[in-house]
């Protein structure tokens, strides 16, 4: 890891140097203390499972850590490339000895179980905010997991992409088939049929974050078969973004804007906006109320946002595309309502049932809706 | 779909292996023709990995930097030559063995290329144009699976001359001694180790150009995660083809084509077992590897000095 400001071992070695006695001693020391240390600045710390600038998830933190750098008091360390392994736990142990963080945001979803729920045992003086983990009753309350409803996006994406399709046959590249990847892709889906029932999500699971030759091949794969519009939920979507450019088809972005890599076929996308609930944990600690142990929103909540409409949207598209935000940002739309049916034929919400965005069965969602091709 | 019930459609999945072998196979080729010349010599460079993913980078960076994709080819093989050269130093020092030499580069390479390159994840750098050779076809996917960048052909080109050079060739006498047998060739007064550090050398040379191919045409962009193993799996081929260039080049083929049977056949609505479709390239490398070190006579045409060889 030549790359990371904050090396463990290089922290363990000062570690040790510095005597057993003296690391055993900063972590005895009470909150109080440490605060009183901190009373002119709070140390928040920020992992990332890959790179800063990726065009993508990572980035998309990236952006919302470099915005509350700017606020007054709040100082950030971060290191990017921790894998989902123990070696998120001696980053986070590092961060809260030798930098005196009193707050992490560990952003990959891996390290919730059980990484974070260790340390959070661990320091219970530190908060832990988790990005995408399911928090329940029984954990450790030090503990927040906070995440975005972008699947509203996803559904919007949908929209652009089915009526811009000239085949209504669309292509999805997915890396693990997660809740949360799988309701993106169903949003998309739904999305889609919402203008035109005919249309299809062809899904193809890469297996892995971050994989660019196999990215490359499940998006030329797609565009083979007849594919005309491409979305992914991938680490960093540049390659499939650049692929769909380059053969001439559309896209949809996801993570953050990506227009500028698809000047032509960019459509829309669907895009963090992490700062919120960034924010929002963060004052939160500063003024020492309680740890919010599940915090979620959607585009009302400015959790999310969508890119902006490319060239090839026709205003009409854009105007029924609109509309439908305009009902999301009023809190009046429901996208997963009966009767649904997955791909196989198995009716997984019931008629007369309507889930809305808060609900947590949501996300614990483990089916592909009728209209996707593809298997978990 | 149309042929839901009838299984996947034969023809488009050939298809699609084709276009595999075409746009996946040449990082391998490059890799396994440059570890050839280095095996021939008698050493192993195990660092090609580590040359392939600093040879992303650097041809990357130059491309974007000059706008010209085919100076960063240069760039890429240039520092490709000068990775293999270090490799080619270090193992001529006394009692340094060439495998963990190899290791070790493999890790400085990465490590360097993730740690300069940094700043190339973002911009985006001009491409390697294609060449068009479907054009007679209608087909959409026949036009698709042959457009091909030029650096396929020259590396089977590359590797039907290396196949005549080794034994043609003056050159490739001295290779073929010095890897056979160090002490016959000293005894006819040929430099051993300015030999094995310049075929070293070339075979860097030849890696960091597959490494270019990465990142300036496909998938075509920089980032940390671009090879996933093609460089090691590269050596592990040169193997399998008996350290006969043209067999390299059929493997690296095959390899290609390998690598796309996961995206293929899930195009088509077949996912189920995709772990195990994604992984055909891998599991293919552990099927030839047994295969070919199972038999008595598998080390065939085995350099004689080289270390996997003389335990």
């Amino acid at each position: 890891m030549t790359d990371s400001k904050h090396s463990p071992d290089r922290r363990k070695v000062i570690q040790l140097i510095g005597g057993a006695g003296a690391a055993a001693m900063v972590q005895m020391l009470p909150f109080g203390a440490g605060l009183a240390r901190a009373a002119e600045k709070f140390t928040v710390g920020v992992i990332y499972v890959g790179s800063r600038d990726d065009f993508g998830y990572n980035q998309s933190h990236a952006q919302a850590a470099a915005y509350i750098k700017k606020l007054p008091g709040i100082e950030v360390v971060e290191e990017e490339r921790v894998p989902e392994t123990i070696d998120v736990e001696k980053t986070m142990e590092a961060m809260i000895n030798e930098d005196g963080a009193q707050m992490i945001f560990a952003t990959s979803f891996g390290y919730f179980n059980p990484y974070v729920l260790k340390m959070a045992k661990k320091y219970p003086n530190v908060r832990f905010a988790h990005c995408g983990g399911l928090w329940s009753k029984g954990m450790p309350t030090n503990i927040g997991s906070f995440f975005g409803y972008i699947d509203e996006c996803e559904y919007l994406s949908g929209i652009a992409a089915a009526a811009t399709s000239k085949s209504k046959k669309l292509g999805f590249v997915a890396a693990k088939p997660i809740p949360q990847v799988l309701r993106n892709i169903n949003a998309f889906l739904l999305g889609a049929r919402s203008v035109d029932p005919k249309a299809t999500v062809s899904v193809i699971f890469t297996g892995d974050w971050s994989l660019p030759v196999k990215e490359a091949e499940a998006a030329n794969s797609l565009i083979d078969q007849g594919v005309d519009v491409l979305t992914c939920h991938v680490d960093s979507p540049k390659v499939v973004i650049e692929t769909a450019e380059r053969r001439g088809i559309y896209s949809c972005g996801f993570h953050v804007n990506q227009a500028v890599l698809a000047p032509k076929g960019y459509l829309t996308g669907a895009e963090w906006e992490w700062k919120t609930p960034y924010v929002i944990l963060v004052d939160n600690a500063e003024s020492g109320k309680p740890m919010i142990n599940f915090l979620r929103g959607g585009l009302r909540e400015g959790f999310v946002k969508t890119s902006a409409f490319g060239p090839a949207v026709s205003p009409a598209t854009r105007k029924i595309s609109m509309a439908v935000k305009a009902k999301m940002l009023q809190d009046e739309f429901v996208i997963f309502k009966g009767p649904l049916r997955d791909n196989t034929g198995k009716t997984v919400i019931a008629s007369g049932v309507a889930l809305s965005q808060q609900n947590p069965v949501l996300e614990s969602m483990n089916y592909l809706v009728d209209g996707v091709i593809g298997q978990i | 779909m149309s042929d839901a019930s009838g299984g996947i459609a034969v023809g488009s999945l050939l298809l699609a292996l084709l276009g595999g072998a075409m746009r996946v196979s040449t990082p391998f080729l490059f890799v396994s023709l440059g570890e050839c010349i280095t095996e021939k010599s008698g050493r192993i460079n195990l660092g090609l990995e580590g040359t392939l993913v600093f040879g992303a980078m650097s041809g990357y960076g130059v491309a974007y930097l000059t706008g010209s994709p085919w100076l960063g080819i240069l760039a890429a093989g240039g520092s490709g030559l000068l990775l293999g050269v270090m490799h080619g130093l270090l193992c001529s020092l006394p009692r340094v063995n060439d495998i963990a030499v190899g290791i070790a580069m493999m890790l400085f390479g990465t490590g360097l290329a993730f740690f300069l390159g940094k700043p190339l994840i973002q911009p985006v750098a001009p491409t390697l144009p294609s060449l068009v050779l479907g054009g007679w076809s209608s087909n959409t996917q026949i036009q698709e699976a042959l457009r091909i960048n030029v650096l396929l052909p020259i590396g089977i080109v590359l590797a039907f001359a290396l196949r005549w050079a080794f034994v043609h060739t003056r050159w490739g006498l001295a290779l073929r001694l010095v890897g056979d047998n160090a002490a016959a060739a000293r005894a006819l007064g040929y430099p051993v180790i300015p030999v094995r550090i310049a075929a070293t050398a070339v075979g860097g040379f030849l890696a960091g150009i597959g490494g270019a191919f990465l990142s300036l045409y496909y998938p075509g962009s920089w980032n940390e995660g671009l090879s996933s193993g093609q460089g090691l799996m590269a050596v592990a081929l040169v193997i399998f083809a008996r350290w006969d260039p043209v067999r390299c080049a059929l493997a690296a083929l095959l390899f290609g084509a390998a690598g796309a049977l996961g995206p293929a056949l899930q195009s088509q609505g077949m996912t189920s077992g995709y772990y195990l479709f994604n992984a055909a390239p891998y599991v293919l490398t552990l099927i030839l590897m047994s295969m070919s070190w199972s038999s008595g006579r598998s080390l065939a045409g085995a350099p004689g000095e080289l270390s996997l060889v003389n335990r």
